[in-house]
């Protein structure tokens, strides 16, 4: 065991891989001697090079087009979008090229991009934004959002080491804030599956990235006032976790998703039809979906603290529910 | 380029294999007209008509281990790569033994990494840094291969394509550019796409080679596109190759290209690639009316095979859509 950070353990899973994999290379924008805009890759282009560590002029769409060739061609690179606000510049590469290529004529694309997303650190309408749901509605994809250090580790590496190209939303609002012990050694957290966080009985708490840490601490809360809240880690977005969802949503009958992204055409309502359609008897109140509103994210902080869902929230919404 | 120096590096087969490849490109797109008019390719095709001389002249440069990433126009670059008729009429006719087993249409996707073909996407020029990731992937592991792909003048107003030729020249990488220069994006005329007289003017603005060639002459495509990728193999860097030529039918079958000004086409069909080939060998004495006429039957026969098997192979199953969406 290492106690790692969220921002460690993204760098350790990328280290190892490279360390393990001469196929592995990184593509992005100030990774090299810089170390990344949030310090990913500090060291690594001491360790491995300009060759395996480059540096990308800002051509997000041809570099990650690049990044796609070479994938075809037998290497397994990983591309950091500086900010996740910046990738719907090279978006028609991910959802047009990227994501097809298999179908159509069978040729794999093991590709990762890495997306640092969210909110919450005042950066304004585009260095905070969450575009998870543009990808979940490209089928070809594989997206992944975790939450801990652990799985921001295993995630990474099952992504690297994955036959199609993954995008791996990293929220930047973690990187420094959570610390966890993590397992040494060859081990990857497999893409497509949720992890039960905390066992409750009441209600079901659904969310990934960021807002993990809200709905536990709001379970922490209500737990006071004798609501047992149990909190399911989607981790996966695409493909999602259909048996998980539907076994909490069996367990406690009372779901509320959450997500900092905003609302309308979000994971959420994904997660929440899956619900409707599958397990609709079993449920015993409304579905909740908790969500930032439909506007781009705002600055201020008053303005931000109302946009983004947080415990408070969430806990309210909880008491809501189980009092229904 | 004269005409003596382009033969001087290819024997009389070289020459009669050109041919070969040129004349299958033109009567395998005159059958697929043929079928799309009477109903017999689904969804739509692509004219080939002006591009013969470029996309085989460009790939006779290929070497066996370099990549090819061809876009619609591109059908001479596929079977001269591997790709046999017959998988390229079952594709167009959306069957199971097509090249993409009918998930895409007429020539997009046609992809295979063991041709070491790289198949191309509607969006345009989505090749280019394709074509440059493969590139990087041969310097990666000091190979010494070449990538080559191809972009028209519509995709040269894309800021993807400036990004593509970029990239390349900041990696300098072994990648050769092939603009197929046909004057029309659709039914929008060069005059309102760019003001330049050469799109590979703009090489220079990169820092490499720009070089115009008459895409009529496939001697001369051919040899600029030898000279590009030597270069590109020694080290040097990327070259961008601009091909002239005119589009001769519409932008599809669909399309009758009627806002194409008449004599603009009847000037260009006296410079019809195939016609002005016939003619350089006939000068050289490389080429008799009976080869020529034994070749032609070999192709009709060839393209008569293609269609016949097409026509009986399977369509897939509604429900095969839902396999294979990911890689194992």
């Amino acid at each position: 065991m290492t106690e790692l950070t969220y921002l460690q353990a993204i760098s350790a899973a990328l280290w190892e891989e490279m360390e393990a994999d001469e196929r592995v290379l990184l593509l992005g924008e100030d990774i090299g001697p810089f170390g990344g805009a949030f310090k990913v890759t500090k060291g690594f282009v001491e360790r491995f090079g300009e060759r395996r560590v480059m540096d990308m002029p800002m051509s997000e769409w041809a570099f990650v087009g690049a990044a796609i060739g070479a994938a075809m061609l037998g290497l397994r690179p990983v591309v950091e979008i500086q900010f996740a606000d910046f990738i719907a510049t090279p978006f028609d590469m991910i959802v047009n090229q990227a994501a097809t290529c298999y179908y159509r004529w069978q040729a794999p694309v093991p590709l990762v991009i890495r997306a640092p997303s969210g909110g919450g650190l005042r950066a304004g309408p585009f260095h905070s934004q969450n575009p998870e749901a543009w990808f979940v509605h490209r089928p070809g994809l594989k997206v992944v959002a975790p939450a801990s250090p652990r799985d921001a580790k295993g995630l990474l590496r099952a992504a690297i080491r994955d036959n199609n190209p993954v995008i791996y939303f990293e929220n930047k609002y973690l990187y420094r804030k959570v610390k966890e012990d993590v397992p040494d050694g060859d081990w990857t957290v497999p893409i497509g599956q949720a992890d039960v966080k905390r066992r409750g009985r009441d209600v079901s708490v659904i969310a990934y990235g960021s807002m993990v840490y809200e709905a536990l601490e709001a379970a922490e809360t209500v737990a006071a006032g004798g609501i047992d809240v149990e909190v399911l880690d989607l981790r996966t977005l695409l493909p999602l976790d259909r048996d998980a969802i539907l076994g909490t949503a069996e367990r406690t009958g009372k779901v509320i998703v959450v997500h900092e992204a905003t609302l309308t055409g979000g994971v959420g309502g994904e997660v929440t039809a899956i619900i409707a359609e599958h397990a609709f008897e079993l449920l015993d109140a409304p579905l909740v979906r908790l969500a930032a509103p439909d506007t781009p994210v705002p600055f201020s902080p008053p303005l931000e603290d109302f946009f983004r869902p947080n415990a408070v929230k969430i806990a309210e919404a909880v008491r809501k529910l189980a009092a229904y | 380029m004269t005409l003596a120096t382009a033969v001087r590096s290819l024997t009389r087969d070289d020459l009669h294999t050109l041919l070969y490849w040129m004349r299958l490109t033109r009567a395998f797109d005159d059958r697929v007209r043929l079928l799309y008019n009477q109903g017999r390719i689904p969804g739509a095709a692509f004219s080939q008509r002006g591009h013969e001389a470029i996309s085989v002249g460009s790939s006779f440069a290929l070497g066996p281990d370099d990549v090819v990433a061809p876009m619609h126009r591109d059908l001479g670059a596929y079977l001269l790569r591997g790709m046999t008729p017959r998988r390229i009429m079952a594709q167009m006719m959306g069957r199971v033994t097509g090249v993409s087993r009918g998930r895409d249409v007429n020539t997009h996707g046609m992809g295979d990494l063991s041709l070491n073909i790289i198949g191309y996407v509607s969006p345009l020029p989505d090749s280019m840094p394709l074509a440059v990731g493969a590139a990087l992937a041969f310097q990666y592991r000091g190979e010494a291969r070449v990538a080559l792909t191809y972009f028209g003048d519509g995709s040269s107003s894309e800021g993807g394509c400036h990004e593509s030729l970029n990239l390349a020249a900041v990696w300098r990488a072994p990648v050769v550019f092939i603009c197929e220069n046909n004057q029309y994006a659709y039914s929008t005329p060069l005059s309102r796409q760019l003001t330049v007289e050469n799109i590979a003017d703009r090489a220079a603005g990169y820092g490499f080679p720009g070089i115009v060639v008459d895409g009529n002459d496939v001697l001369a495509v051919y040899e600029a596109t030898q000279a590009a990728m030597a270069r590109a193999r020694r080290g040097d860097g990327p070259t961008l190759i601009e091909c002239k030529t005119m589009r001769m039918l519409g932008h599809a079958y669909h399309d009758d290209g009627s806002y194409v000004p008449r004599d603009l086409l009847d000037e260009w069909s006296r410079r019809d690639p195939l016609l002005v080939y016939e003619r350089q060998l006939r000068d050289l004495g490389a080429l008799t009316d009976d080869e020529l006429a034994a070749l032609d039957r070999r192709i009709a026969a060839q393209v008569d095979d293609a269609v016949d098997f097409a026509e009986a192979s399977p369509w897939p199953a509604g429900e095969d859509c839902l396999e294979g969406v990911y890689a194992l």
